[in-house]
């Protein structure tokens, strides 16, 4: 039998039982479009941890204080450290030729007042570097004075909410408020952008790092922030960086490096497993719709004894018997991961839309997966059914008897 | 040209075996009408069935136009199931989702026909048997003279040398009945070889070679000469 004859034959079969048919598209478009739309949500939080990293700037290295031996997992916060990590080490790492911006951080809460106004907010010790490096700039007013790092000035930018319980909607440039137990004049405040990294940009308040060694008094440094010239020079940087800093610290390596690029193939191997276990999931319903199509072919095989035994008659082999029950299946199966499909993308799409911030989108691999399994599905379980049609004997099915 | 050389087949019916024929010997030339008749359970479906190559002896040969059939795998035997052997069925057995026309068409599509020939020979048979213009119904929707009369077109499309009818007025009334039996007569005179199994004497009686079975064996075999001729 010629496959167009096969694909015509199937199409009759299908067009004239149209309820059978559309609940099996049902169960089918089901299956794939939940694969699709779990998976889009796994991808979707993939990107936007992506999009948070990549919104840092490009080449990003930190350090931190102490030696922490943790690889794969999340980045350690608070090393324990025997020796601190200090302005002058920050400053003698300018003389990596690689190494295009530092910026030492100090951090801590701190209370800031203005006139009858208090808040416990955190306070950034920092220099210039800080704002590229952060990928953060000011609205109103400028960043810190270049010399930041060296001179302790009473300047300080704020942060926007900060800005707003502080003074309303006057302005603040020139203002002079207390943080801790000194004076600041306030130069500049933050442009709006939420939350990055997990600091909230928009509740602090950043001045001159030489200012939060003596407001914190403590000359240990939180940690340094290092922006490399070229992404190929991470590994040259990360070795003399080493070297640098051990030979200031009596020939101890207790420092901890970590890359942007680790942070954010620790976050993508983590999101895509999840996705791929999400996705998973969802592809359990592609067998329960396999297994339907097996009980629904099975009933059709014992429904249509006498139409095979007919069509064994007038000349039809045990191998197109089985064609046409497997083709049945797969035609049915490839319809309806079709409609999934277009079902899926048209959810996202409509998300998409409702919640622009969320970046949905389906990886090309879970469509095709989807798909793929719909298709194997249908065939797998079709393959027992159109067995029997085919080994179905003739004089037996044409005598209609069990 | 049909042979059959001492064919046995037995069944195991419930747990005994029952010879549903048994040392068959029959030559039947081209062009021949010939009746099977019997008592129910005598081995005429079995045997036609033997003919049409739906069911495989366990001993003896079968030469179909000096073709060795028993030896032959499924495949083969389907191809010249498809080629020279055409079934008509007591109960007519048509698809019932399919029209008149896409029933007929089975048999040209397994044998792998162009749409265009496949349009040709379907008119020309529906032509034939005079149902033309009901070739877009569905079996529901016909008689069982009209649904017959399908099942003969379907049979004939693959213009097969050899026609096996088992019963084929079973389900009829009289009237419908004798249509029938004067279509098969006229496909006969163009040179088809008609085989019927029937359990009526009259029908019988109209053949040009009446075989008789009793419980697997012939008992009788006559050359008669038609009332029509």
């Amino acid at each position: 039998m010629k496959l167009q004859d096969r694909l015509l034959f199937n199409w009759q079969v299908l067009n004239r039982h149209p309820l059978r048919t559309s609940l099996l598209l049902l169960t089918i478009a089901l299956g794939v479009a939940s694969v699709i739309m779990l998976t889009s949500l796994g991808e979707g939080a993939r990107r936007y941890v992506d999009r948070e990293f990549s919104a840092l700037g490009n080449q990003l290295l930190v350090i931190l204080p102490g030696k922490t031996e943790t690889t794969g997992a999340a980045p350690p916060i608070y090393g324990t450290s025997p020796r601190d990590l200090t302005l002058e080490d920050a400053q003698t790492l300018s003389t990596i030729s690689s190494v295009s911006k530092i910026a030492p951080i100090i951090a801590g809460t701190a209370r800031v007042e203005y006139h009858s106004f208090a808040r416990e907010v955190i306070t950034i010790g920092s220099n210039a570097d800080f704002f590229p490096i952060r990928n953060i700039s000011v609205a109103l007013g400028r960043k810190l004075p270049e010399d930041a790092g060296e001179k302790a000035s009473p300047v300080c930018v704020l942060g926007a909410r900060l800005k707003q319980e502080l003074f309303g909607n006057s302005n603040p440039l020139n203002q002079w408020l207390r943080i801790g137990d000194r004076r600041y004049r306030v130069i500049g405040v933050l442009k709006e952008r939420g939350e990055s990294l997990g600091l909230d940009l928009r509740d602090m308040v950043v001045i001159p790092v030489r200012s939060a060694e003596m407001l914190f008094d403590s000359p240990g440094l939180f940690r340094i922030l290092v922006e490399l010239d070229h992404p190929d020079s991470l590994e040259y940087t990360k070795a003399k960086i080493r070297t640098l800093i051990s030979r200031r610290h009596e020939g101890e390596d207790d420092i901890t490096l970590i890359s942007q690029d680790s942070m954010v193939s620790t976050f993508n191997q983590v999101l895509t497993s999840l996705t791929a276990a999400v996705g998973g999931v969802a592809a359990i319903s592609l067998l329960v719709a396999g297994i339907l199509i097996m009980n629904i072919s099975l009933i059709s095989v014992s429904q249509r004894r006498l139409e095979i035994g007919l069509l064994k008659a007038m000349g039809a082999s045990a191998a197109d018997v089985r064609w046409l029950f497997l083709g049945e299946s797969l035609m049915l199966t490839a319809s309806g991961a079709l409609l999934g499909v277009i079902a899926g993308e048209t959810i996202i799409a409509v998300a998409l839309r409702l919640i622009p911030n969320f970046p949905f989108a389906v990886p090309l691999w879970a469509e095709l997966a989807a798909v793929l399994t719909a298709l194997i599905s249908g065939l797998v379980f079709s393959w027992l059914p159109a067995s029997r049609a085919a080994q179905l004997d003739p004089v037996e099915a044409l005598r209609g008897a069990g | 040209m049909i042979t059959l050389e001492a064919i046995n087949k037995t069944y195991e019916v419930g747990g005994a075996p029952l010879h549903a024929l048994q040392q068959i010997n029959l030559d039947i030339k081209d062009a021949e009408y010939l009746a099977i008749t019997g008592p129910s359970g005598s081995g005429k479906s079995t045997l036609l069935n033997m003919i049409g190559l739906l069911d495989r002896p366990d001993q003896g040969r079968y030469l179909l136009d000096g073709v060795a059939t028993e030896t032959l795998n499924e495949e083969s035997r389907a191809r010249l199931r498809r080629q020279k052997i055409g079934f008509i069925f007591q109960a007519f057995h048509l698809v019932p989702r399919l029209t008149a026309y896409e029933n007929i068409e089975l048999p040209l599509m397994l044998a792998e026909h162009s749409r265009a020939v496949r349009r040709e020979q379907v008119n020309q048979v529906l032509d034939q048997v005079g149902l033309l213009s009901h070739c877009q119904q569905r079996p529901g929707q016909l008689s069982g003279g009209q649904m017959q009369r399908i099942a003969i077109a379907r049979a004939i499309v693959m213009r097969p040398q050899i026609l096996l009818a088992d019963e084929p007025t079973g389900n009829l009334d009289h009237r419908s009945g004798e249509d029938i039996v004067e279509l098969l007569e006229s496909l006969n005179q163009q040179g088809m070889t008609v085989l019927m199994v029937t359990h009526n004497p009259e029908l019988a009686q109209r053949a040009t070679r009446k075989l008789t079975l009793v419980d697997g064996i012939i008992v009788g075999d006559e050359h008669l000469t038609s009332p029509k001729q």
